[in-house]
């Protein structure tokens, strides 16, 4: 019996009568993660493990019914026991482990294997059925340590600031943004970040995850000579608005696992790409669906055709599962 | 190599001009002259025949990457470049190597053309396992011949020049003919190109034609020429040949022809050889081949011979070519592009007149006392095998490519052909485009509204869109997809389109039978429903 089936609402699991990310409204919730493709508003209850608390009562008002479960404990409903655990992708994001008469499934949510230290790193958990993303579901996604990434950071800001020039620095605002302040050395200069940033690193802070002082880039005027030391941290839809006119001469960079082809990156029309992703990339991929010992794998969103193709040839039982989650390396909602 | 693929993706990341002749002029002041010669030789469009057959270069890749074909081949669509998947797909190498461009060129690269592929199956790993990923991509996409970069030769000459202290016009001149394929870079030939000015320069420059004048597009309406223009007295006015661009040298008892990619094509055009006899040494004119039959035959002719080895007696009798002259840049030996447009063409034609041949003709001048005037004569255009006109400054000098300095021609081509047609499958791009749908096919109605009817391709086009319309267009792509056949997606009609072309020809090759040329959009008609598209009696319409 399948523990997980796709619905037009969501992933559903018929015993337990509850959605996993829904897309559409629906009685009971549980939530991997609080990005804007999983974590939707208009649900009754929801359901998502302690460490996102902060994050989705920010995102989705405070006022939402939420319940939280610490990682690893268990709760029954239903007769099915589910409990979280972490996928290492933003703070507080989780696979769901569902157990129910033997059966074990896993959903994860989106996941990155390489720790990064402002969430929990990702826990392979063993399962019978692994349901897994595919964002970057191409062998031609292999990431660097993410220490060569930060210190090509560093010194593209260092060689910025030589040139009298801002630094403005594009990625998504939940998750990416601080894993950067996290990791770049704060000393180099002033840090700012837009308005769609500064919340969540005040929730960050709060769940005791070290992120550097950080000043509203509102507050700036262009002629402020403090602008050409400047790290400006903002969201991609920041770029090319009037918002951005005040750093006067910058460049500008993208953090994002696209930036690994040269025609994003061109297409993206910025001076820098840093390959910089929350996501696992093909070799994690493989590694995770090893890790759990899943005879079967449902692929959701990304490269699902290859993923599943490449899968079976190895002798998995392996699907595609249709769902509408999002690309959060590119993002439209901040 | 290392230094030439930092320079690659410094010129890669921007599109400031200024940005990019920094980063040429920063590599060409630390580069030893035998890397300088070859990264001239590239960046200003030189090309070397391919070194290992890309089957090949893509079978040991795969092989390399410890990966499943069809999974390289799934890379290779959403990269777009095989250059790049081949880079991202190898192993990674933790050693680059220290030699230099030439020494990669001449010691590693060159001696692979024509290798066995069991020989091949050994040096190419060797060679890669050398280099880091942005080498690693540089080197392949010299392998195979695709090396492109966004800097233009005059940029490369400007950077040269600023280098050099040199005018930049000399070093164009020098330039001429560096990336032909007889021509090998060499740290030699480089030093030459920066070299000091010499007396005897003019005098040793053998088959060397001279750098084209280009002419800048004019789209503004006709109302607005008085303003932009004066008046039509102070232009030289031609129709636009739609031929091929070239250049006819005559010095020293001997001729060659060189076309506008500064490819020597001598050999293509054997009836302007009697051009020998006629032409005085010290002569060079520039002008416009077409096919000529007591008129300017159809470009495609012109092509079907272009494409062939060899040319039969047939070919040479059904498509005989003629010089239509409009320009003539050296007289008795003497450079001539300081004289006035005026007074060159004045030359010329006594030099077309002394030649006598009728393989040499002037390209006539056209009269009008108003812009009006000439504007209703462009009207004819079509109907003569014509683009449009040309407009150049009587008193302008020839310049240099694209530059507008020292005199000005304008291109004022009629408006394109249009239909409105309807995209019925799209393809992912490549480079800047990869993994986007960006290559569609386009079809109109087999017949006029209200018949049972089916949709028939006829034209493929992938410019004329917005990035951000383009990406839109990928979007209804991917929801509508109906099939895939590999790369290519066949799509619900949904979306109408205004399509331009230049030419229009019947064509047995295609389902359609009508062939266009130059097809691209003009614009995506949102407000149009497929229905609404145009059918097969529009394009033969158009044919007559």
């Amino acid at each position: 019996m399948d523990l997980v089936i796709a619905r037009p609402e969501g992933l559903y699991c018929p015993a337990g009568d509850f959605y996993i990310d829904p897309w559409r409204p629906v009685e009971r919730s549980v939530i991997t993660h609080a990005h804007g493709d999983h974590a939707r508003t208009g649900n009754t209850h929801y359901l998502a493990a302690a460490p996102g608390e902060g994050i989705l009562r920010s995102r989705l008002g405070q006022d939402i019914n939420l319940q939280t479960l610490p990682y690893g404990e268990r709760l029954v409903h239903h007769g099915v026991t589910l409990s979280f655990h972490p996928a290492g992708h933003v703070l507080g994001s989780a696979q769901v482990r569902l157990e129910y008469q033997g059966e074990v499934w896993v959903a994860s949510g989106d996941y990155k294997v390489e720790p990064d230290g402002t969430c929990a790193p990702f826990e392979p958990v063993r399962c019978h059925t692994f349901i897994t993303e595919s964002t970057f579901g191409l062998p031609i996604y292999r990431w660097q340590p993410q220490a060569q990434i930060f210190a090509g950071i560093n010194e593209w800001w260092r060689g910025n600031i030589a040139n009298g020039k801002a630094s403005v620095l594009f990625c998504y605002s939940f998750g990416k943004a601080q894993r950067i302040l996290h990791g770049i050395d704060a000393s180099i200069g002033p840090i700012l970040s837009h308005g769609a940033v500064e919340p969540l690193n005040r929730v960050y802070r709060d769940a005791g995850i070290y992120i550097p002082e950080t000043l509203y880039a509102g507050d700036f005027k262009k002629n402020d000579p403090l602008l050409r030391q400047a790290l400006i941290i903002a969201p991609p839809s920041a770029g090319g608005s009037t918002w951005i006119r005040r750093f006067g001469d910058y460049s500008d960079a993208f953090a994002s696992g696209w930036m690994r082809l040269r025609g994003t990156r061109r297409r993206r029309g910025v001076d820098r790409g840093f390959v910089l992703s929350d996501h696992a990339d093909w070799p994690g991929l493989l590694w995770a669906i090893e890790q759990t010992g899943a005879e079967r794998v449902m692929v959701t969103h990304g490269s699902v055709g290859v993923l599943v193709r490449h899968l079976r040839e190895k002798g998995l039982d392996a699907q595609g599962f249709t769902t509408e989650y999002g690309d959060d390396e590119e993002e439209v909602t901040a | 190599m290392k230094a030439f693929a930092e320079l690659y993706a410094n010129l890669d990341a921007t599109t400031s001009s200024n940005a990019k002749l920094a980063a040429l002029q920063g590599y060409f002041r630390q580069a030893p002259p035998a890397d300088a010669a070859w990264a001239v030789y590239f960046l200003s469009g030189g090309r070397p025949r391919q070194l290992v057959p890309t089957r090949l270069l893509r079978d040991m890749a795969t092989e390399a990457s410890g990966i499943e074909p069809w999974l390289f081949e799934e890379s290779y669509q959403s990269v777009g470049d095989l250059a790049e998947t081949i880079s991202l797909l190898l192993p990674e190498s933790t050693y680059t190597s220290e030699d230099g461009l030439a020494v990669w060129l001449e010691e590693k690269l060159l001696p692979l053309r024509g290798l066995p592929p069991t020989e091949l199956a050994e040096r190419l790993p060797a060679l890669w396992a050398q280099l880091d990923q942005p080498s690693l991509m540089l080197c392949i996409k010299l392998i195979t011949g695709s090396f492109r970069v966004g800097v233009s030769k005059l940029l490369v000459t400007r950077a040269l020049a600023a280098m050099a202290e040199l005018d930049s016009k000399r070093v164009a001149q020098r330039l001429v003919g560096y990336t032909d394929l007889s021509n090998r870079p060499t740290a030699e030939g480089y030093l030459k190109l920066i070299a000091a000015e010499s007396s005897d320069e003019h005098a040793q420059r053998g088959g060397q034609p001279y750098p084209f004048f280009l002419a800048h597009g004019l789209a503004q309406p006709v109302e607005q020429f008085d303003a932009l223009l004066g008046s039509p007295a102070d232009w030289q006015v031609e129709w636009k040949w739609d031929g091929i661009r070239a250049q006819v040298v005559k010095r020293e008892g001997r001729l060659w022809v060189w076309s506008r990619g500064e490819e020597l094509v001598t050999e293509r055009f054997p009836e302007l050889h009697a051009l020998v006899s006629g032409l005085p040494d010290g002569t060079v004119i520039d002008g416009e081949i077409v096919v000529w039959k007591d008129a300017v035959q159809p470009f495609a002719l012109l092509q079907q011979r272009i494409g062939r080895k060899t040319l039969s007696k047939k070919v040479l009798e059904d498509a005989p070519v003629a010089v239509l002259a409009y320009d003539l840049l050296e007289h008795q030996g003497d450079d001539w592009r300081n004289h006035s447009q005026a007074e060159r063409r004045a030359q010329l034609e006594q030099v077309i007149a002394q030649c006598n041949q009728p393989v040499l003709l002037p390209s006539p001048l056209l009269t009008g006392r108003t812009w009006q005037d000439l504007a209703r004569q462009r009207e004819d255009s079509r109907k003569l095998g014509v683009e449009g006109m040309m407009l150049k400054a009587r008193d302008g000098l020839y310049g240099v490519g694209r530059t507008k300095d020292m005199g000005v021609w304008w291109k004022w081509k009629v408006d394109p052909f249009s239909v409105d047609a309807v995209l019925i499958y799209a393809q992912r791009g490549h480079g800047r485009r990869a993994s986007l749908y960006s290559d569609y096919t386009f079809a109109v109605w087999d017949g006029p509204p209200g018949s049972e009817r089916t949709l028939v391709p006829f034209a493929k086009a992938y410019s004329g869109l917005t990035d951000e319309e383009m990406r839109k267009v990928d979007a209804i792509v991917r929801k509508t997809t109906v099939e895939k056949f590999g790369p290519v997606s066949s799509v619900t009609p949904s979306m109408v389109f205004e399509l331009g072309f230049e030419g229009i020809a019947l064509s047995k090759r295609h389902k359609s039978g009508i062939a266009v040329r130059f097809p691209r959009m003009l614009r995506w008609r949102q407000d149009k429903h497929v229905e609404d598209a145009d059918n097969l009696g529009t394009l033969q319409d158009l044919l007559s």
